[in-house]
Formats: C-alpha cells, sequence, structure tokens
C-alpha cells in the first residue's frame, strides 16, 4: 500500500522507467468543495430544530414579528448545529462551521436587502409611473389632481449632469495624466488635494458655490457636482492609466514620437473602456445627489430649458420635495421619480460593467 | 546619417518639443484646479463664516447649544455631536457586516457567488443616498422602531439604550437614522476591506491551511493581522461618509434638535449636514453666515478623518 501512495504522488516519481505513477484520471477524485453526507445531515438536523422550535415559540407565545422568528431559529440553529459538530470533532472546527454559516447569512441578508429596496421603489414607483408622467410637468397641477409628471425634473437632471461631465471627463482625465504620465513635481501635493476632496461632504460643495455666488441657477447645480465627481473620476483614470503596459509607452517614444502623442494616440485609447466606466459610475454617483442640488439649483414646478437662469428642477430635487409633505398623491408622485432616478442609476451602472466585461473579453482574445 | 542623429530626442525630460510644452502646460492646469477648489473652499467658508463667529464668538459658536437665528446666537456643540453620534451607531453597524461580507465574497463564496456579491455591493454603493432614505422612511423604519423598543426594554444595561421616560416616542432617533446611514456606507468599507484583504499572500493562507487550520483560524491568524491597518482605513473613511451624509438623515430625523441627545433610541436627533439642509432655505443673511461656519466645521472633522485614512490605506497599497 505504501508504494501505491507513492507513486501516485507526481512528486516523488524520480525515475519514470522505474516506478509508473498512477495518472490523475486513475485516482479516486477529491471533492474540495460541496459538502459531504454527513455534513448534509448535520446541516438538516439543525435547521429543523431552529424552524421547529421558532415555529413553536411562535404559537406557544403568539409572535407576529417575523424578523424575530427568523432570528430565534437562526440562533438555535447555529447553536444546534455547533453542539453536533463539536461532539463529533474539535472545537476549532465547530467554530469554523458556525462562522461559515454566519457568513452565508450576513451575505443573502445584504443582497436581500438591496432586492428589498429595489423592488420596493419599484412596487411603489409603478403606481403613477405612465408615459404621460415623463412628458407632463408640475405647473398645472394642484396637490390634488391626477395628472403631472416630472418632464421638467428630467430635462433638468439631464442638463445639469450632462454639464457635469462635459467638463469633468477632460479636466480629470487631464489631471490623472499629470499625476500618472507627467509625474510632474507638484504630483504629491495633487493626490493630497484630490484626497482631500474625496472626503468632502456633499452638502458642504453646494453650501460653498451658492455662497459664492447668490441666486438659482441649473449651472450652479452642475458646479457643485463638479467638485464631487472630479476626485471620483481622477482618481478611476489615474488607476486605469497605471495599467496601461509601459512597453506601448516606450515602443512609441522609441520611435520618436513626442510624449502628446503617446498619450493622446497610445496611452489614452489603450485606456478608453476603463476611461468610459470610470465616468459613467460617476455619472451614477453624481446622477442621485440631492443636497448640493436642493442648495444650488433649488426646484421648480415647470419646464426651464436654460440651466443659466433661474431656478431649475431635476431629479433629486423634485422626489426631495414630494416625498417630505405627508400626501399619498404627492408621495406616489416623489415615488415615481424616484424610480425614473433608480432606473438612471441603474443603465449607468450596467453600462459601465458591459464596457469593463467587453473590453476585458477583448483583451483576453488577443 | 550623423545630421539625423542630432534630430532624434534624447529623451522626452530633456528636450520637450512645442507639442509637448503645450500639452504638459495643459495637464498642470488641469490637475491645478482641484487645487485652487481646496483653497478657494476654505477662503470662501471662512470668509463667510466671519459675521457668525462675530456674532457669538468663536468659542461661543462651539460650546453654546444654541440655534436661533433672531438672536444672532449659534453654537454647534450639539448638532456636531449628534453627527458623531449618528455616524458612531453607522460603525456599529456597518463594520460588522462590511467584514464579514468582505470575507464571505474572498474566502467563503463560490466563484460565481463572489462575482455576484461584488456586483450587488458595488451598486449599493452606487445607489444614491435619497432612495437610501425613502426606503429607510417608508419601508424599514417601523421595524427598527420595532427593534428600538425591544432594546430599550431589554437592554437597559447600557445607560445610551435607556429612555429619559417611558413614554418617550421612538421615530426620529439617532439610532434609526445612524443604520440606515450603516446600511449606506457598508459597501465603502466592504469594497476597500475586500482589497486589502485579497492582497494577502496566497502562501500564508495555503500554509495556514496545510498545518491543518480550519478557514476561521487562517483568517483570523492570517488574513485579518495582515489586513489589519488597511481594514483600519476603511473604517475611517466610511466613518468620514457617515459623517457628511446630508438626505437620508434629514429625512429620518426630520427636525434638528441643537442640543445632543444621548438617548440615542429616542426622538430627537441632530447632524450638521442635515441642519445645513433643513434650514437653509429660509434662513436669514446672518443665519446662512452661521449654517456656513457650521459647514466649515464639519469640513475640517470629514477632512481629517478622510486624510487619516487615505494616509493608512495607502501606505499598505505600498509593498
Amino acid at each position: 500500500m505504501t508504494s501505491v501512495i507513492l507513486e501516485s504522488d507526481p512528486l516523488v516519481v524520480g525515475d519514470p522507467g522505474a516506478l509508473t505513477p498512477l495518472r490523475p484520471s486513475e485516482q479516486p477524485k477529491r471533492k474540495v468543495r460541496g459538502l459531504t453526507r454527513s455534513e448534509l445531515v448535520e446541516y438538516a438536523i439543525s435547521l429543523s430544530a431552529g424552524v421547529h422550535l421558532a415555529v413553536l415559540l411562535r404559537f406557544l407565545l403568539d409572535w407576529d414579528d417575523l424578523l424575530g422568528s427568523g432570528l430565534i431559529a437562526l440562533i438555535v440553529f447555529v447553536g444546534v448545529h455547533y453542539a453536533i459538530v463539536r461532539a463529533r470533532s474539535t472545537p476549532d472546527v465547530a467554530i469554523d462551521k458556525a462562522v461559515t454559516t454566519v457568513m452565508w447569512t450576513i451575505g443573502s441578508a445584504i443582497v436581500g436587502i438591496l432586492g428589498w429596496m429595489t423592488t420596493y421603489v419599484a412596487t411603489q414607483g409603478l403606481r403613477k409611473l405612465r408615459p404621460s408622467f415623463i412628458t407632463e410637468d408640475l405647473s398645472t397641477v394642484g396637490a390634488l389632481d391626477a395628472g403631472g409628471g416630472a418632464a421638467h425634473a428630467i430635462i433638468g437632471t439631464l442638463q445639469q449632469v450632462g454639464l457635469t461631465t462635459l467638463f469633468v471627463v477632460p479636466i480629470a482625465i487631464l489631471t490623472a495624466v499629470y499625476l500618472n504620465e507627467i509625474k510632474g513635481r507638484m504630483s504629491f501635493l495633487i493626490r493630497f488635494v484630490i484626497d482631500a476632496l474625496a472626503g468632502l461632504p456633499s452638502i458642504v460643495a453646494g453650501l460653498l458655490i451658492i455662497t459664492i455666488s447668490p441666486g438659482f441657477a441649473g449651472y450652479k447645480a452642475s458646479l457643485a457636482l463638479f467638485i464631487l465627481a472630479l476626485p471620483l473620476v481622477t482618481r478611476t483614470s489615474e488607476e486605469v492609466l497605471r495599467t496601461v503596459p509601459d512597453g506601448l509607452r516606450e515602443a512609441s517614444l522609441a520611435l520618436g514620437a513626442p510624449q502628446w502623442r503617446v498619450v493622446l494616440q497610445v496611452v489614452l485609447p489603450t485606456a478608453r473602456a476603463g476611461l468610459v466606466t470610470a465616468t459613467l459610475l460617476a455619472v451614477a454617483r453624481i446622477a442621485g445627489e440631492t443636497a448640493p442640488v436642493i442648495l444650488t439649483a433649488f426646484n421648480n414646478t415647470s419646464i426651464n430649458r436654460n440651466p443659466f437662469s433661474g431656478a431649475q428642477s431635476s431629479l433629486p430635487s423634485f422626489v426631495w420635495d414630494l416625498i417630505k409633505v405627508p400626501d399619498k398623491i404627492q408621495n406616489d408622485r416623489g415615488w415615481a421619480g424616484a424610480l425614473l432616478l433608480l432606473i438612471i442609476v441603474l443603465i449607468a451602472f450596467a453600462a459601465a460593467r458591459l464596457t469593463l466585461a467587453r473590453s476585458e473579453r477583448k483583451l483576453g482574445r488577443r | 546619417m550623423a545630421s539625423s542623429a542630432q534630430q532624434i530626442p534624447v529623451s522626452p525630460a530633456d528636450r520637450p518639443t512645442v507639442g509637448d510644452r503645450i500639452f504638459r502646460v495643459m495637464c498642470v492646469a488641469a490637475a491645478f484646479i482641484s487645487l485652487v477648489i481646496v483653497v478657494a473652499t476654505f477662503v470662501f467658508m471662512i470668509r463667510e463664516s466671519r459675521p457668525a463667529f462675530r456674532a457669538s464668538g468663536i468659542k461661543g459658536f462651539f460650546t453654546n447649544t444654541v440655534w436661533n437665528a433672531s438672536t444672532g446666537t449659534f453654537g454647534v456643540k450639539g448638532v456636531l455631536l449628534g453627527t458623531i453620534i449618528i455616524a458612531l451607531i453607522a460603525m456599529t453597524v456597518a463594520v460588522p457586516f462590511a467584514l464579514a461580507m468582505a470575507l464571505f465574497i474572498n474566502e467563503y463564496a463560490p466563484p460565481r457567488v463572489a462575482r455576484l456579491l461584488t456586483s450587488a455591493v458595488d451598486l449599493l454603493a452606487a445607489l444614491p443616498s435619497l432612495i437610501f432614505g425613502m426606503w429607510g422612511f417608508f419601508a424599514f423604519k417601523d421595524h427598527l422602531i420595532r427593534v428600538a423598543r425591544w432594546m430599550s426594554t431589554h437592554l437597559v444595561a447600557f445607560p445610551f439604550l435607556r429612555l429619559s421616560e417611558p413614554s418617550a416616542r421612538l421615530v426620529g432617533s439617532s439610532f434609526i437614522a445612524g443604520v440606515v446611514v450603516g446600511i449606506m456606507v457598508l459597501p465603502i468599507i466592504c469594497s476597500i476591506s475586500r482589497e486589502v484583504m485579497a492582497r494577502v499572500p496566497r502562501d500564508l493562507c495555503e500554509g495556514a491551511l496545510a498545518l491543518g487550520g480550519t478557514r476561521w483560524g487562517m483568517i483570523k491568524s492570517v488574513v485579518l493581522p495582515f489586513g489589519r491597518s488597511g481594514i483600519f482605513g476603511g473604517v475611517l473613511l466610511g466613518f468620514g461618509r457617515a459623517l457628511g451624509e446630508t438626505i437620508a438623515v434629514a429625512l429620518l430625523i426630520g427636525t434638528v434638535v441643537y442640543k445632543a441627545n444621548f438617548h440615542i433610541l429616542e426622538q430627537g436627533a441632530g447632524s450638521v449636514a442635515a441642519l445645513i439642509a433643513i434650514r437653509f432655505g429660509e434662513a436669514t443673511p446672518l443665519e446662512r453666515s452661521g449654517l456656513v461656519a457650521a459647514g466649515l466645521s464639519l469640513l475640517i472633522l470629514t477632512f481629517s478623518v478622510s486624510l487619516l485614512a487615505r494616509r493608512i490605506v495607502g501606505r499598505k497599497a505600498m509593498p
């Protein structure tokens, strides 16, 4: 038997003529993942103990709190499972099993909260979301009327976020180029400043803009959003530029290209997918920013197509105004606006993911 | 070939062409915009907050617990403490869950589940705080009130969980706001600590397992000690975000109380950011100056927290 074990170990085989090792396919396969039958039985026993006790307590004590019952079931499950495993193995193994259960529970709880939140917004929002919601505004609608929509808010959000993106993309990418390609003497200071900006509370950005220039306007919301988006895009772009292989830069420099052509025609095109992802993620983040927008662009009930004069609505401020009032109809309008906002964020997020996945696939094929 | 050899640039740093010079000036200009923003933020906010400081005195501004626009006396002590209370509650909720989630994704979940969970955490980070606040206010609040009721009757050993009177209302408390903010900052802490813990050399982990350690034993003795400072930095970053959170807190606490309330389960909470959001619309010029001063104190708090965090995370990033 000993020799068989030695032979099956490919490392021990020194002389291929003397020993014939078992080929990998002939060895009994060891399962690394998954559960053995006895583990399954342990889980089943503990689970039934937990569920039964929770149900029993529910009837005996007349509880109607699902959360509490679930928690009791979980605690009993972990306890019983610990006891069973402890009896059959060492305390370390039992603790490991208990921690594994807790980890799985927390993982599913977080996914559950995400699912709860999105479905809640969807069910609340769908009650009021009609095609007319996208084409009408609130200028002629009373608090108790049925119609009305968020056209003015959609236009405002698109203009404000669009303006921000227009300015933040070139400036953030140039800053990232400064930090990663030029590596100027001030890089340390700029990195410090970008870090500081990333810690700026969003409301302070709005407060800053409105104290510098009083009076509401859509472009001021863009300025506040610009301050918030700048560190986001810069930092991600810098990381993306860092992944461009040095060989590409050196090759084009060796061919005699000046640095600006190396950056514009080699480095940035190589990093394009990453830069697009960085921008889209920043758009997803700033589209829902509420605090700076209500301070700078305020809100409006009619369409204002000019972001450079007068108060302008946007989806976050639209939702914020309607959700604060204790009125069902207004709240429902707010929820429909929130659903629109969620859809915009989801589209930007999914687009970012897709861009990244596609570029990774392309790189993999090469 | 000797004549053309002179035209070959030796290295890009030595002899920049005209195009390179223009390009560099553009990059430097772009990079300095962020510097200008930070400097301008401090200059303007200090300048604009001077009337309020003059009205209530700098010392009074940080030690008073009143906010009276008509008499011009402002004090942020209570609101600043309220901000920190809410952020600390948020951390109590977020840190264990975020670390467990990070470990779960890195060490426990099968690859496909891990990818899915990473996306879920990233999506959670991308959702607007307004939606968190609305969900917290309309869907989650009632559950939290039941939890608060249970804690106030069963966990009286902790003084901050006691109620000042049995009939105290439990809506609009620091606890509710803190828990929702905690769920909001959870993805930030999770993704940073996950990245840090993924950097643990795999040989060390496998060594621990090969010595007969369990997975939890390996995490306890290798992963957590290795990633400790990075995790701490991530927690601080989340703390900074929790301090500055506005809309969700404003929605959940409704009105701001100016005196710090240490009964965290009771109605009555405050935060600087919520104070600004709630009061700014109807504020007189002097009160606006007071709000800017409050914003300045919040800014200094979050700046120091997030710079400290960056320093800690950044140091770990370099091997």
